[in-house]
This record gives structure tokens, C-alpha cells and sequence, in this order.
């Protein structure tokens, strides 16, 4: 009875030790999970006299994904954008966040291109009003153009396939 | 004492740790606004870093919104509604009291309640357990100076 509570209190610890070593102290929720996705008006990296806004993708479920050149663990996820964007399931939009033009486009020829479009973020106010802090990540955008997911670090298959692509399947349900 | 010495010299010859790049401000009162902020909002790269301290590219572009904001003379409060709006509470040292927030708040009263508690109990049982062993001493005296009685007869 005597060792009870010690070992009560040992056994919380435990529990809560636990919980805290199998978060992941890099994920922290977006506050922009169900609101408007922030207005932005970007010139497309393949063609700088293009626009890419929210606008041009409305009425769809879309991907927005922020990359960039300098980013080691993009180059990690880009073979699973680019199987992503074979299976044409989801359009996959890019946000080329605080790079160079020439850099992110070359980029895109050497490695491959996934995206629909890229918009260039060349001195990341936009991926700052989206509260990015660690490129990659990955955002899911509803027909009505409000943000419904982030995944923050590079998009894994299991994260696609738990996750991701479930969600997609759901609001394209959605009127 | 030669280690007490080294201490002294080693915490007095450090710069003061600042990352930051320096501002130019109007209005000093502006000045202390800025300071005071960056040095309470934390760097989302460097999360054990504010603001202020953070080298990382990130908290350099924040340090600019905040500098705009605060130049541009809006208070404080703006200038943490604009980093919660897009980057949640996460951002703040001090999170607000909040639903969200009633157990970090109340968990350490939580549990000074729960440990004065315990500790109540333990010190109650203590004192009944002192008291039982002084009666059970007395009663072995007793017994002695009984026998002693009866051999002395």
C-alpha cells in the first residue's frame, strides 16, 4: 500500500513522458486551418508574365505545396509529388518560397515538374502570411478555397495515402 | 577559488548574444515597443530562441514585419495578432489563458494541491505511527520495572 503512490506517480510520469518523446515538437498547428487561404497575386515561375492568385484555383481541391531550390529535404519528397502528379488524383500547386528565379527552374527541368504552376515567393511575404517556417510543406485547399490540412516536413507516401489523398477523396465530395 | 575567477572572467567577457540588425527608430518609445517584443516572441526555426536572439532566416523576415508594424504605429497588440494569425499562439512565451490553455496554467497548482495532499496524509500517519512507538517503549519500561519489583519481593 506504502509504495502505491510513488509508483502511481511514477507511472503518470511515465505516461506523460511518453506522449511528449512521440510528439513531434515540429509540428505545431496552423491557426489557418479552416479559413481563406490568404490572398496573393505571384508571378508564375515557368512564365513571369503569368499571375498565379487563389482565384485560379477556386472550384477545385488542390495541393499547394511550398518549395524551393535551396531546400534539401524537398529534393527528399519530390519523386512522391511527382508519382503524385502522374496519378492525376489532385492538382498540385507550388509556391517557390524566398528562392531565385533561375535556381527554381532549373530545379524544375533537372528534376522534374509536378506542379500546375508555381508562384514565386521571391522574398517570402506570402509563405509568411501561410505561417511557413519550415519549406517543405504542404497545404490542402477546399473547392471554396479554405485551407483544411498542413503537413509540415516533407510529404511521405504513408502521409499521402493516410492522410492526404483520404481528405481529398472527402472534399471532392463536398459541393 | 581559480574557478570562481574563471566564471567572473568568462560571464563578463561575453557580448550581449543579439542577432539582431541594427534599427533605426524616430521615436525611442517605438524603440523599446520593437525590443520588447522581438524579445518576447519566440523563433519558430530555433524554438528555444526569441525573436531576438534567432539568426535563422525566418526571424529576420519576422523582425521586419514587427519593425514595419511598430513603425508604422500600430501597437503592440497588432503586431501579436498579426504573428498569432499565421502562426498561432505557438509564438508567444506567455500563451494566453484560454480553454485550450486551463491545464498548462492550472497544472502546477494542480499538482501543489494534489502534493498537499499526500503530504497531509503522510505527516497525519507519521505522528499516530510516533505515538504508537513511544506507548510500545513505555510499555517495555513498564514491563522491566515490573519484573524488577517482583525480584526485589
Amino acid at each position: 500500500m506504502r509504495f502505491l503512490i510513488p509508483l502511481g506517480v511514477f507511472l503518470v510520469m511515465v505516461i506523460f513522458l511518453a506522449i511528449g518523446l512521440s510528439l513531434d515538437p515540429r509540428n505545431i498547428p496552423s491557426p489557418l486551418i479552416g479559413k481563406p487561404t490568404p490572398t496573393f497575386h505571384l508571378p508564375e515561375v515557368s512564365d513571369p508574365s503569368k499571375t498565379l492568385t487563389p482565384e485560379s484555383f477556386r472550384g477545385r481541391v488542390v495541393l499547394l505545396n511550398v518549395w524551393a531550390s535551396w531546400c534539401v529535404s524537398c529534393r527528399q519528397e519530390h519523386p512522391v509529388l511527382l508519382d503524385l502528379a502522374k496519378r492525376r488524383e489532385v492538382p498540385i500547386l507550388g509556391l517557390n518560397y524566398k528562392d531565385q528565379l533561375a535556381a527554381g527552374r532549373d530545379w524544375l527541368s533537372t528534376f522534374g515538374n509536378p506542379y500546375e504552376a508555381s508562384g514565386f515567393d521571391q522574398d517570402g511575404r506570402v509563405g509568411i502570411d501561410l505561417g511557413v517556417y519550415g519549406v517543405p510543406e504542404t497545404f490542402v485547399i477546399d473547392k471554396k478555397g479554405l485551407i483544411r490540412m498542413k503537413h509540415t516536413g516533407p510529404v511521405t507516401p504513408q502521409a499521402l495515402e493516410k492522410e492526404i489523398l483520404p481528405l481529398v477523396l472527402r472534399l471532392n465530395q463536398e459541393p | 577559488m581559480k574557478i570562481l575567477i574563471l566564471l567572473v572572467l568568462t560571464l563578463a567577457g561575453s557580448p550581449p548574444l543579439f542577432a539582431t540588425e541594427i534599427r533605426e527608430f524616430a521615436d525611442p518609445e517605438k524603440a523599446e515597443r520593437y525590443d520588447r517584443l522581438i524579445g518576447e516572441l519566440r523563433c519558430l526555426v530555433c524554438q528555444n530562441q526569441s525573436l531576438a536572439d534567432s539568426d535563422a532566416d525566418l526571424a529576420r523576415d519576422l523582425r521586419n514585419e514587427v519593425y514595419e508594424i511598430i513603425e508604422a504605429g500600430q501597437s503592440e497588440e497588432e503586431a501579436i495578432r498579426f504573428l498569432t494569425d499565421r502562426y498561432g499562439d505557438f509564438v508567444l512565451y506567455r500563451p494566453p489563458v484560454k480553454p485550450m490553455t486551463f491545464l498548462l496554467w492550472g497544472g502546477p497548482l494542480l499538482i501543489l494541491l494534489f502534493a498537499g495532499v499526500i503530504g497531509w496524509r503522510y505527516a497525519g500517519q507519521r505522528k499516530i505511527q510516533t505515538i504508537r512507538a513511544i506507548s510500545e517503549a513505555d510499555r517495555d519500561k513498564l514491563e522491566r520495572l515490573k519484573k524488577q519489583l517482583d525480584d526485589g519481593h
